[in-house]
């Protein structure tokens, strides 16, 4: 115990309708029924979780101009889950994935004012933003959004929903009897918020929360989600969980915070990790393996192939050789509704060095998916994933992560029993919750003590 | 029991009940009670209206009573004495919970009691609130139903800044029944986009075909394809068919236009009858549209509502009301028909008004502390002495409590 160590947070997400869930696996549970989100929670709770997460689509997937079936399918309404399990669990802090683009400001804030409440201050809103046609299809304002203005809209969506927060001060209810006083101030919730995107006013009707606001979450990667990130969120979800990659991302954005005024404590990076437990280092790698066969089918391989190919491969033999054709380079039109999409800037360069790849070490287009892949991130015994992630956390990569299960709802249990008694062992992880909300979990200030999240200009 | 209701569904009537006939028992949950002076009684929890223990406390009493369900109020803006304008009134309770998540906060709480949150569809989306209802229906396995409502009021679409809604100057004039026509020509709209997304999903989409990989059968997975005025939808959900296939649909209506929405869309129309006559009256308005919507055959249960002052003694409860509509300042006027009495009393009332054709009741409780346990331990106890309410809980779901099969699925193939 030379110098102080980081404290390590923890957080659960459930099991998403990605190639990552494995519902085939005979112990996979269901995805929708309630007994599924309590037994996850119930685990993470357990475990001293710092919070649960759920993310969030507004539109089935599509491949081909048909609903994409090989991953799981369907998932519930995110406020709705949230208000249930907070009756299933004291500490455990609950955040959800609420899009910026499809929501109104007015009803998102009371939604999440009253999660705070009913959750005793346990409330977190992971802030999204889309723009696509596709998904506006199933709302009233369609797909009016451009692109460009995706940040523009959900800055000034945070900013009002803080505004209608801050819109009660957490004094008013007096409820006094005998003077027949229940508020003290008539004006109480009122706001005026008039910017670009929102021309609102009136009276929020949600007096103040324990946590006064949820804690923000964002999970865009690009530079202006990194800006965004600095600027108004008290944690990020990342994608880098690897070393390297988690400490340049890292050092990236909390480098940003300093013109915001804001410490570095006061942005958590949380990368999303993926794991695989055995008895031993080698056991672990084996089962490793294995599960990413069952999550790439030859069937799901030949998809995730035309994501670059941006073409109907479906007459391919997924376990023969790659594609020699090239990809189509026009728009990308064969899947909808997913992120990872947008990841291949460069087809045709990303098909030759596939090709070569596969040709090299005599790949299946099935071997060549597997191999290219996300592999887990934290893969072997209890002691060698605990030691990893105790590595990564002091060495900067992150200030903690959130663990991606492949099987609903167990997944989380072996690395509750196994891998957080030795994180406590080594005194970086709590062995019993110290605060109520999910600020003291997280170690963020109130926003009455702080003078409030730094505001976003409009 | 049930007997009687089924009969009536075969027929494909409008649902009645002879007196003889269990009748069925909602309470409407709001805030401290109904009565704007509630918070001031010593046994009202002011205070604890924003939290989780307040809501379950009260549910949990309305279960102890064996009732088929709650309702919960909610509204876009603050509660207000004015019809259309905010007040800026600090004498009685102001400010409120999302009701779609109190319900599904004390879900897990309860096993059997219904549980049906207002929302509003004039401002809101039809996507989201469908698969907030199913997800609450996943969450109470089976119990779920919601309460649709319009709002005319200019200041809470200005919370929104999607649209000016005029102010209603005259209820009478031409412009003002084209604007409510409209707004309950949008909510008709908007359950049918929520029921049509319930069905989106057919019971047995998830398939879970490990050989050939597919989790769900696309096939029975469908676009709904709604294009209205106000908005389009194309589905399908994102949550599977909830438990119930459809929650319950309920409103509360007063006019013609309302009673249209009732007709064309609920499983539940609470009404506002004052006597028996006025009862009788409804109903026919009510079944005419019903068959005029082409709805004939489904089965449509109408509740009065009626505000409750219970007490063992009917001049306690008198002389409650009169202390509490002191404090207030003025007396205390409502919709519904106002009740002042003993249990006794309040069971031969509603026997009266089941005979005119209700089939059930949504009580509002003048003070949620005092007369919600007054209608579970004192009317609950003298219904079933007269065989006219259950002893015990007879189904799972709040459809089932209700008499109300499964129906099923729009799109699946027969």
């Amino acid at each position: 115990m030379s110098k102080p160590q980081k404290q390590i947070h923890l957080a659960a997400h459930f099991p998403g309708v990605n190639n990552t869930t494995v519902w085939s696996d005979p112990r996979a549970g269901s995805h929708i029924e309630f007994s599924s989100f309590a037994h996850f929670a119930r685990t993470a709770e357990r475990a001293k979780f710092d919070f649960l997460f759920l993310a969030e689509g507004l539109r089935l997937r599509e491949q081909g101009g048909k609903i994409y079936d090989l991953d799981v399918v369907g998932r519930p309404d995110t406020f709705t889950i949230l208000a249930a399990l907070a009756a299933v669990t004291e500490r455990l802090g609950l955040t959800g994935t609420i899009n910026s683009t499809f929501n109104e400001p007015y009803e998102v804030a009371r939604q999440f004012a009253s999660l705070d409440h009913l959750s005793d201050g346990r409330s977190a809103w992971n802030v999204v933003t889309s723009w696509d046609a596709f998904t506006g299809e199933n709302f009233r304002r369609g797909g009016y959004l451009p692109q460009e203005e995706r940040y523009a809209r959900a800055k000034e969506f945070l900013a009002t929903t803080g505004e209608l927060f801050d819109s009660w001060q957490g004094d008013e209810i007096v409820a006094d009897r005998s003077t027949g006083t229940f508020l003290q101030d008539a004006k109480a919730g009122a706001f005026v918020h008039e910017g670009r995107q929102f021309d609102i006013q009136g009276r929020f009707n949600v007096p103040r929360s324990p946590q006064g606001r949820p804690v923000i979450f964002q999970a865009g990667d690009s530079d202006e989600g990194r800006e965004f990130a600095a600027s108004s969120a008290d944690a990020i979800f990342s994608r880098y969980a690897a070393l390297e990659s988690g400490q340049a991302f890292y050092t990236d954005v909390k480098s940003r915070l300093a013109k915001y005024g804001r410490r570095a404590d006061q942005l958590l990076i949380l990368p999303a990790a993926s794991f695989v437990l055995g008895d031993t280092d080698a056991e672990a790698a084996e089962i490793a393996k294995e599960v990413r066969r069952s999550q790439v089918s030859g069937a799901t391989a030949l998809k995730h192939l035309e994501f670059v190919w941006n073409r109907d491969l479906s007459g391919y033999d997924p376990e023969g050789p790659l594609p020699d054709i090239d990809p189509d380079l026009g728009e990308n039109h064969i899947a909808r509704g997913r992120a990872q999409v947008r990841m291949y800037r460069d087809p045709l360069a990303t098909a030759r060095e596939w090709r070569a790849l596969a040709e090299a070490n005599n790949w299946s287009i099935r071997d060549l998916v597997i191999e290219t892949g996300n592999r887990q991130n934290f893969i072997g015994s209890p002691e060698t994933v605990a030691n990893t992630i105790n590595e990564y956390v002091q060495a900067d990569a992150a200030d903690g992560f959130i663990l991606v299960p492949h099987i609903t709802p167990g997944g989380l249990d072996a690395f509750a029993d196994q891998v957080v008694p030795l994180l406590q062992e080594q005194g970086v992880f709590r062995t019993e919750y110290e605060g109520t909300t999910l600020r003291d979990h997280l170690g963020l200030a109130h926003p009455d003590e702080t003078g409030g999240t730094e505001r976003v200009a409009s | 029991m049930g007997r009687r209701i089924r009969t009536d569904l075969q027929e494909g009537t409008l649902l009645s009940a002879s007196p003889s006939s269990p009748l069925h028992l909602a309470v409407a949950l709001d805030g401290t009670g109904w009565h704007p002076a509630s918070w001031r009684e010593p046994v009202a929890r002011p205070r604890e209206l924003f939290t989780a223990g307040y809501w379950a406390d009260l549910v949990a009493e309305a279960e102890r009573g064996l009732l088929d369900f709650v309702t919960i109020e909610d509204g876009l803006g603050p509660q207000s004495s004015h019809f259309l304008d905010p007040d800026d009134r600090t004498d009685q309770v102001r400010g409120r919970l999302d009701a779609v998540l109190v319900a599904s906060r004390v879900a897990p709480l309860t096993h059997h009691i219904g549980l049906v949150p207002t929302v509003v569809a004039t401002h809101t989306e039809p996507f989201h609130l469908s698969k907030a209802i199913a997800t609450l229906d996943y969450v109470s396995t089976g119990r779920a139903g919601l309460r649709v409502q319009v709002t005319a009021r200019p200041s809470e679409a200005a919370h929104f800044g999607r649209r000016t809604i005029p102010r209603i100057e005259d209820y009478h004039a031409p412009a003002t029944q084209e604007l409510v026509t409209e707004l309950f020509d949008e909510a008709a709209d908007y359950v049918e986009v929520v029921r049509r997304l319930w069905d989106s999903w057919e019971d047995d989409a998830e398939i879970r075909d490990v050989a050939t990989g597919r989790f769900v059968d696309r096939d029975k997975l469908h676009y709904i394809d709604f294009e209205g005025r106000h908005f389009s939808v194309k589905g399908p959900s994102i949550t599977p068919r909830p438990p119930q296939g459809q929650p319950l649909v309920t409103a509360l209506a007063h006019d013609t236009v309302p009673y249209r929405l009732l007709a064309r869309s609920t499983d539940v129309g609470y009404v506002t009858p004052h006597d028996t006559g006025q009862a009788r009256a409804i109903i026919a308005e009510v079944r005419a549209e019903q068959e005029r919507a082409g709805r004939a055959a489904e089965p449509l249960h109408l509740f009065a509502d009626l505000v409750v002052f219970l007490d063992d003694e009917p001049a306690e409860a008198a002389a409650r009301r009169d202390r509490l509509d002191a404090l207030a300042g003025e007396e205390y006027r409502s919709d519904a028909r106002v009740f002042a009495g003993s249990p006794a009393q309040l069971a031969d009332l509603l026997q009266d008004f089941q005979a005119s054709g209700l089939t059930g009741f949504r009580l509002r409780p003048a003070v949620a502390g005092h007369d919600l346990p007054a209608i579970t331990r004192g009317l609950v106890p003298e219904l079933q002495r007269r065989g006219a309410f259950r002893r015990a809980y007879e189904a799972d779901t709040l459809r089932g409590l209700l008499g109300l099969p499964r129906p099923a699925n729009r799109y699946a193939a027969v």
